[in-house]
């Protein structure tokens, strides 16, 4: 690229932090003169630009001198100026020289002159350039980042040729600060020259194809400004912008789920598509009842089993499970975007989740109370009941503004239904009386709304009306009137004693709009009230001349519709008005006079409408329907700007219908180098590598049945997730290990097929072949819980994850194996890997793996296997993690379970040990136990033990013996008459005796109604009280009751604190503690 | 995204403008002062008004108004929350967040600007990476600063910014490792005329002071985490263990800041700790009214409501009020018609009750609504919804903090109709 003009010039500059040229004394005065903002100054008085320009003489002094200080000071008056809004371009070049000062401060102070004033001094900014170039090629890369930034942001078009070189470089730098800040700089450049367009999109490209979170945000960012039309674009990084969306900064979040919700409506079909059918229905009987509604979700849920056309696309799924977690952000912007993709994308049953946390923003600031009571009022529309359940949360205060007020009373109509219509009546009433009278018109509006949209209420809500007529304030009044005209209008026969009250209401009510609804009702309905309407046209004749306009053309209606019907009392008095009419200064009313004339008054001349005056002037009207104003306006992005003013704003991306026919979901796919956080979520189930074919098929009603066993109760839902959680180290193994190639295959299976994991397809994902240096062993057992043994963030980007592979160490047999998996998410490579220092309490021993020697690159996953001598103890092993930057502290706790290996025997041996023993050390009554299966899964999940063969066929039979000491321990279940069972655990040693409670928890306690434990399945009990020892609470169960074994006291509830043996919690002795701040 | 910032006062002075593309000019704040003129009060200003040429987007904050200039599509309440976020940092580093701190600060004011958005998209917010790039002023670093001539501006590159961990600064140590968690729960209801409870809920959050070196992974877990309903977080928490375990881990960052906050799910009955009696009435021939009420202890667990306030908003009728209180202050302004009566704390031996004349304009007719009643009040040493914070681990660092925790309950918005 050439870029001769600005070289050239740079070239002759001589450069340097102390080569800078000091212009003559006379010459920065000169340059002064000539400047522009100067010039249009010149029209102020002399003595005050005399002043001005003696205090900048003194700044200029200050900024030539050698002190750091002096300089300091000046540019934090010059700063002050340009805060203030004062100009201060005159000491461009005075400040500009400064721009390579030592002093870091000074510096800063300089860029921000620069940037205010670089765009009216073109020329001499230019001077600054190269400062920023060396800056440029710094190896320390927060000076790279900060050179970048203040060099794209100087607004001048002469250097766009280096802009775009310094972007395109810093796009492939090494730092991902750099490669953000390159991002940030696209934008500035577009805006500068649109003409770069077609090379900034490349560098948009790179960019979005990078796999770091502090890049992520900036550069959608950029792609939203310079070419959002581009969807293209996204397809590649789609999946990894859902996976990396949970870690990237907030306002990236904002930024990227709004991008998304885009993208999906392009990409995806609509999930509600079967429904859309009977939306139509719903959306007549939008007020009806909440049976109509489950009826309608039932008819719909029948109508999709039936059909069954829709599958949703995995990376549909994908995106809203990503981004469902985020609606527990501190940051309002973020909620409400993932709340405005629920609501655009997500299936109907689904978009519940967002009311919650929408109700929540509604605590906030009273901005941001707004704008979501904005959206809310649009979603109350569409998906009334989702925001049910919070109704009073909308209740108002009379401490809120009146647009806040306003606000909710029109979410509270949108609410409202045959159920709970009396209770919002009731709030409604308090409303009225409040001294804020712009709201109390906005309430009896939206008394009138429910009135008509809700049948069963209308006459209750009329007659409340009606006795707002004799309210004291007359905005009171002519707002009711207006509102009774409405509602009237639907059904006028049986209310003609209303119609005469608001007769009469015409001497007294001056409000215009009161006024000329009333006289419409009247002339409308005069055959109702025939002795009362001459009389009022009587009246309203004498003081046609003083009336409003709007009232005058309702005084000519009513006087042709009484000419019509009454003619014999009113033919008078209706020449009368439309003479006064016609002299009218208002030229509306003097046609109107002289259109209606020629209509109803008999001519020779009036043509063949005449017949036709009394059809034309007495038809039936239908009555108006009361919408809200809200209504339809969700086909604006919510949450956006457009939205809120209800008009499409600047630069607004429409939001697209969804497509008819998915666009091929295969441009999605990516060919995965073996990324970690960046590559997308592989199919649990490893049935693609068994070359099952069916696996989208299988996957995807996995999908669906996930989906409806969502809706489920909240404690299985929660119980599941956890189960996720389980499942998904896992899947990451698999990925870092396997390096795999997804082809089209490579879809995300979301749901769990049937209730178990399949057992092979675990074990054979983790025992096909292994790059490592370590020979794996593989997990025995298919259930193979992963703990964290060092956390991504504590381990500064170092992931270790450990599990417990139940298969001996090779090396010693009472070892426990513990297998490891290192996964480096940093960008540089880690190496070295050891354990050092282990330090073993007494008799402990720790085998170590050997030295990782090669070197873990970036998003590189390794298997270790280590041998661990717990002394049949569930103490944890601490040891220390090495690379060859860090050591990190971490210990590994091992679950009384895996103390354990299994040992087989036949049935008379397990008799004969048992028999020994005689009575079991504990037993445990477990209710209602489900099947069979499910209780040897669970106990084999929680224990290593072998299964021994039985002959009664309602017992099942467990040993094993301890890793270390090798003691027997024997478990029996026994099944009794119902559901009940009974466990025995039979144990050589005290101390095992005390541990295998742990087990039996799960087990025993299974669908006890207070232990909350069950739903943490494989947990062992947190608490091994035998007597008392105070029990080590790693874990608590979810309220924070937790269930225990006491000895001598049986099965316990461990609540708020206190173990049912224990009298009163043990109290630490604790230094005294300031600020009132108990210990804990 | 961000164009401008404007930072206006009540009388309406622009006394700071800061740009981040091409300069807008002020003039363009008329169209605020036209909407905020409209709006009479200043609660009612619109947060998004619409002009020809741009979109001004404004939040009132501690008698500012910050009104930030748009020019093209953008969520507005990513403008709001970030609008916020300034005024939070100039609190957090000025101690409040106003005209003259902000006036005799411009300079920090001005480089924090600069360092939080870039060409209008937000850069630096977190207040740890701020605090590393430009430091607070105390008055013993400017006093120094003035003798030595260094400067605010950290000389130390920020690294804060590249790491994953972007909420804290590196290098933190102190000779008293302390963390200290204060759980303010507040009380929102609506009372009726009847002392029957319209609507209650109680919104509860965390706050933290964490001074603890290096890099600490705490957990805190609590007694009965089903309590929490709705939870939203700080950014350092995993969600992943709150989901699976109920369990708060995270590394914090330094100093204070609000780690969650929650509402107490709405199937618990809230206790109201106090009760309103009251007697307010206006008769309509001899232009006075009668004011009587009475605040009394109620479910308070056996602690001490202390702190109560309770503010009316009169009607505009009213020309003054002629009360005893038998305990604590009372005052009206006959202006705002404001009457606040600082009561104290309530023994519930004697309780203390505000009664008297309301004298009315002559002539005017009776007021309509009887005005409703917003109590204040705390009570130390309490969490009325029972949550408990059950334990601190802390991994990664092997010193021993010291831990505390602070229970406290408020009323939030509590109002009594009358």
């Amino acid at each position: 690229m050439s870029l001769p003009p600005v070289q050239k010039l740079l070239r002759q500059l001589p450069v340097g932090p102390t080569g800078w040229p000091k212009p003559p004394e006379d010459g920065g005065v000169a340059e002064e003169v000539t400047s522009p903002v100067l010039a249009t100054e010149a029209g102020q008085p002399t003595c005050y630009s005399a002043l001005r320009a003696d205090e900048h003489d003194d700044l200029k002094e200050m900024l030539d001198s050698n002190k750091d200080s002096l300089k300091l000071e000046a540019m934090k008056r010059i700063v002050a100026m340009i805060a203030r809004g004062k100009n201060a371009s005159d000491l461009f070049p005075a400040v500009v020289k400064n721009v390579a000062c030592k002093n870091i401060e000074v510096k800063k102070l300089v860029y921000v002159y620069l940037v205010r004033y670089a765009e009216e001094q073109q020329d001499l900014a230019l001077l600054s350039i190269s400062t920023f170039q060396r800056g440029l090629k710094d190896p320390n890369q927060l000076i790279r980042a900060s050179a970048l930034r203040v060099l794209s942001s100087i607004r001048v078009p002469i250097i766009v040729p280096i802009m775009m070189l310094a972007i395109k470089e810093a796009a492939s730098d090494m730092s991902p600060y750099v490669r953000k800040t390159a991002a940030h700089a696209i934008p500035k450049l577009y805006s500068l020259d649109s003409d770069q367009k077609d090379q900034l999109i490349e560098v948009i490209e790179k960019l979005l194809a990078d796999k770091t979170t502090l890049v992520a945000g900036s550069v959608v960012m950029a792609f939203e400004e310079v070419c959002p039309e581009r969807i293209d674009l996204i397809h590649k990084n789609y999946r990894k912008l859902c996976n990396l969306l949970i870690d990237v900064e907030e306002w990236g979040q904002v930024v990227i789920i709004n991008m998304l919700t885009r993208y999906a409506r392009t990409q995806f079909l609509s999930p509600n598509q079967n429904e859309s059918l009977l939306e139509e229905n719903t959306e007549k009987a939008f007020y009806g009842s909440e049976e109509e509604d489950g009826k309608d979700a039932k008819a719909e849920a029948a109508m999709l089993a039936k059909c069954k056309p829709y599958v949703m696309d995995p990376d549909h799924r994908l995106l809203l499970r990503n981004t469902k977690p985020l609606l527990q952000s501190r940051n309002a912007a973020v909620v409400m975007a993932v709340a405005q993709l629920y609501f655009h994308l997500a299936p109907k049953a689904e978009v519940g989740v967002i009311a919650k946390a929408l109700v929540r923003l509604l605590r906030s600031h009273r901005s941001v109370q707004y704008v979501v009571l904005q959206n809310v009022a649009t979603m109350s529309i569409k998906r009334r009941g989702m925001f049910e359940p919070y109704l009073k949360s909308f209740y108002i205060r009379s401490t809120d503004p009146t647009q806040i007020k306003i606000l909710k009373l029109e979410v509270l109509t949108n609410l409202a239904n045959e159920t709970n219509i009396s209770t919002i009546l009731r709030e409604f009433q308090t409303y009225i009386r409040s001294m804020d009278k712009d709201f109390v018109a906005a309430t009896i509006q939206a008394i009138g709304r429910c009135a008509t949209n809700i049948g069963k209420v209308r006459d209750t809500c009329l007659n409340g009306l009606v006795q707002l007529l004799s309210n004291r304030d007359e905005l009171v009044v002519a707002e009711s009137v207006v509102v009774i005209k409405k509602l009237l209008q639907m059904q006028p026969a049986q209310h003609s004693e209303i119609i005469k009250h608001m007769a009469k209401l015409t001497d007294n009510i001056q409000v215009p709009m009161a006024r000329a609804s009333i006289l419409w009702l009247i002339g409308e309905y005069c055959e109702h009230v025939p002795k009362i309407a001459p009389d009022v046209l009587r009246k309203m004749a004498k003081s046609f001349t003083n009336e409003e306009d709007i009232v005058k053309l309702q005084v000519i209606n009513l006087a042709a519709k009484l000419y019509l019907t009454n003619s014999k009392q009113s033919k008078l008095l209706t020449q009368y008005v439309l003479n006064l009419a016609k002299y009218d200064q208002n030229y509306d009313i003097r046609d109107r006079a002289r259109f209606i004339r020629q209509l109803i008054v008999p001519t020779e001349k009036s043509g063949a409408l005449n017949k036709y005056a009394k059809k034309l002037f007495l038809a039936q009207k239908p009555a108006p329907i009361l919408e809200s104003s809200f209504k339809d306006r969700d086909h604006f992005q919510l949450g956006s700007l457009s939205h809120l003013l209800n008009a499409k704003a600047v630069g607004y991306q429409e939001l697209p219908d969804w497509p008819d026919e998915a666009p091929d979901p295969s441009v999605r796919n990516v060919e995965v180098p073996a990324g970690l956080s960046c590559a997308p979520t592989e199919p649990e189930s490893g049935s693609e590598e068994n070359g099952s074919s069916s696996s989208s098929g299988s996957s995807s009603s996995g999908t669906e049945e996930d989906e409806e066993e969502e809706e489920d109760s909240g404690e299985q839902s929660e119980d599941k997730e956890e189960e996720e959680v389980e499942k998904r180290p896992k899947r990451k193994d698999k990925e870092g290990s396997h390096k795999a190639v997804l082809g089209s295959a490579g879809r995300y299976a979301l749901g769990r097929q049937g209730g178990a994991p399949s057992k092979n397809s675990a074990s054979g994902a983790l025992s096909s072949p292994c790059c490592l240096l370590v020979q794996l062993l593989s997990p025995a057992f298919s259930a193979v819980k992963t703990y964290e043994l060092l956390h991504r963030m504590a381990g500064e980007g170092l992931a270790v994850e450990y599990c417990f592979s139940r298969r001996p160490f090779p090396g010693d047999p009472h070892m426990v194996a513990v297998q490891i998996q290192i996964s480096n998410n940093t960008d540089t490579e880690v190496k070295n890997l050891r354990v050092n220092e282990p330090k073993p309490l007494s008799g402990m021993r720790i085998q170590e793996f050997p030295e990782i020697g090669m070197h873990l690159a970036p998003g590189d996953t390794a298997s270790v296997v280590m041998g661990i001598d717990f002394c049949d103890s569930t103490q944890a092993a601490n040891f220390q993690l090495c690379t060859h930057t860090r050591q990190f502290y971490v210990s590994i706790q091992p679950p009384v379970g895996e103390l354990m290996a299994p040992v087989f025997m036949s049935e008379n041996e397990f008799k004969k040990e048992q028999g020994e023993w005689g009575q079991g050390w504990i037993k445990g009554a477990a209710q209602k136990c489900q099947s069979d299966h499910t209780i040897v899964q669970q106990l084999t999940s929680a224990a290593n033990v072998g299964r021994v063969p039985c002959g009664a066929s309602n017992e099942y039979r467990f040993a094993a013996k301890t890793v270390t000491s090798g003691s027997l321990v024997l478990i029996t279940l026994e099944r009794r008459e119902g559901s009940t069972a009974q466990l025995t655990i039979n144990s050589e040693k005290m101390v095992i005796g005390t541990m295998l409670p742990g087990i039996a928890v799960p087990m025993a306690l299974l669908s006890h109604p207070f232990c909350p434990m069950l739903l943490l399945k494989t947990l062992p009990c947190p608490c091994f009280c035998r007597v008392i020892p105070c029990p080590n609470l790693k874990r608590g169960g979810p309220s924070g009751q937790l269930c225990c074994w006491v000895e001598g006291a049986g099965w316990g509830i461990w609540d708020a604190g206190r173990c049912p043996a224990v009298p009163a919690p043990t109290e630490h002795s604790v230094p005294p503690v300031p600020h009132h701040h108990l210990p804990m | 995204m961000i164009h401008s910032l404007f930072l206006i006062n009540c009388s309406g002075d622009i006394f700071l403008e800061k740009h981040w593309k091409s300069v807008v000019s002020q003039s363009v704040c008329d169209y605020f002062f036209e909407a905020q003129e409209k709006a009479i009060d200043v609660e009612n200003v619109p947060p998004v008004i619409s002009t020809p040429h741009h979109y001004l987007i404004s939040i009132y904050r501690d008698k500012i108004f910050f009104v930030s200039v748009i020019q093209t599509e953008v969520p507005p309440l990513f403008v709001i929350e970030f609008l916020h976020r300034v005024a939070d940092t100039f609190q957090d580093y000025f101690g409040e967040c106003s005209e003259t701190a902000i006036k005799d600060n411009v300079v920090i004011v001005y480089e924090l600007l600069e360092e939080m958005l870039d060409n209008g998209f937000p850069l630096a917010t977190e207040s740890n990476i701020l605090k590393e790039l430009i430091k607070p002023p105390t008055i013993l670093r400017s006093v120094v600063n003035s003798i030595t001539g260094s400067s605010n501006v950290g000389d130390t590159l920020p690294t804060g910014q590249l790491s994953n961990i972007p909420w804290r600064r590196a290098g933190v140590k102190y000779t008293n490792n302390e963390a200290y968690f204060d759980v303010i729960e507040e009380i929102d209801a609506i009372i009726d005329k009847s002392g029957s409870t319209v609507f209650a809920e109680i919104q509860g959050v965390i706050d933290s002071c964490i001074k603890l070196s290096g890099m600490p992974d705490l957990s805190l877990s609590f007694m009965n985490p089903r309590l929490l309903d709705d939870v939203s977080f700080h950014p350092c928490i995993r969600f992943k263990r709150w989901e699976s375990e109920r369990v708060l881990s995270f590394i914090p960052p330094d100093g204070n800041f609000r780690l969650i906050s929650y509402r107490v799910s709405s199937q618990n009955l809230v206790a109201i700790p106090v009760y309103v009696k009251h007697m307010i009435s206006f008769k309509e021939n001899t232009s006075s009214g009668r004011f009587d009420v009475t605040i009394g202890p109620k479910q308070n667990m056996g602690k001490t409501v202390e702190g109560v306030v309770m503010t009316v908003h009169m009607p505009k009728a009213v020309l003054n009020m002629n009360l005893t209180a038998t305990q604590g202050s009372y005052t009206f302004d006959p202006v705002t018609k404001v009457l606040t009566w600082d009561v104290g704390k309530i023994t519930p031996q004697k309780l203390p009750n505000l009664k008297g004349m309301v004298n009315l304009q002559s002539g005017a007719p009776k007021p309509e609504e009887n005005p409703s009643l917003n109590i204040q009040f705390k009570i130390q040493q309490l969490a009325i919804s029972g949550l408990k914070v059950n334990r601190l681990d802390m991994y990664g660092e092997k010193y021993k903090p010291f831990k505390g925790v602070k229970y406290i309950t408020k009323a939030g918005k509590f109002q009594v109709r009358t």
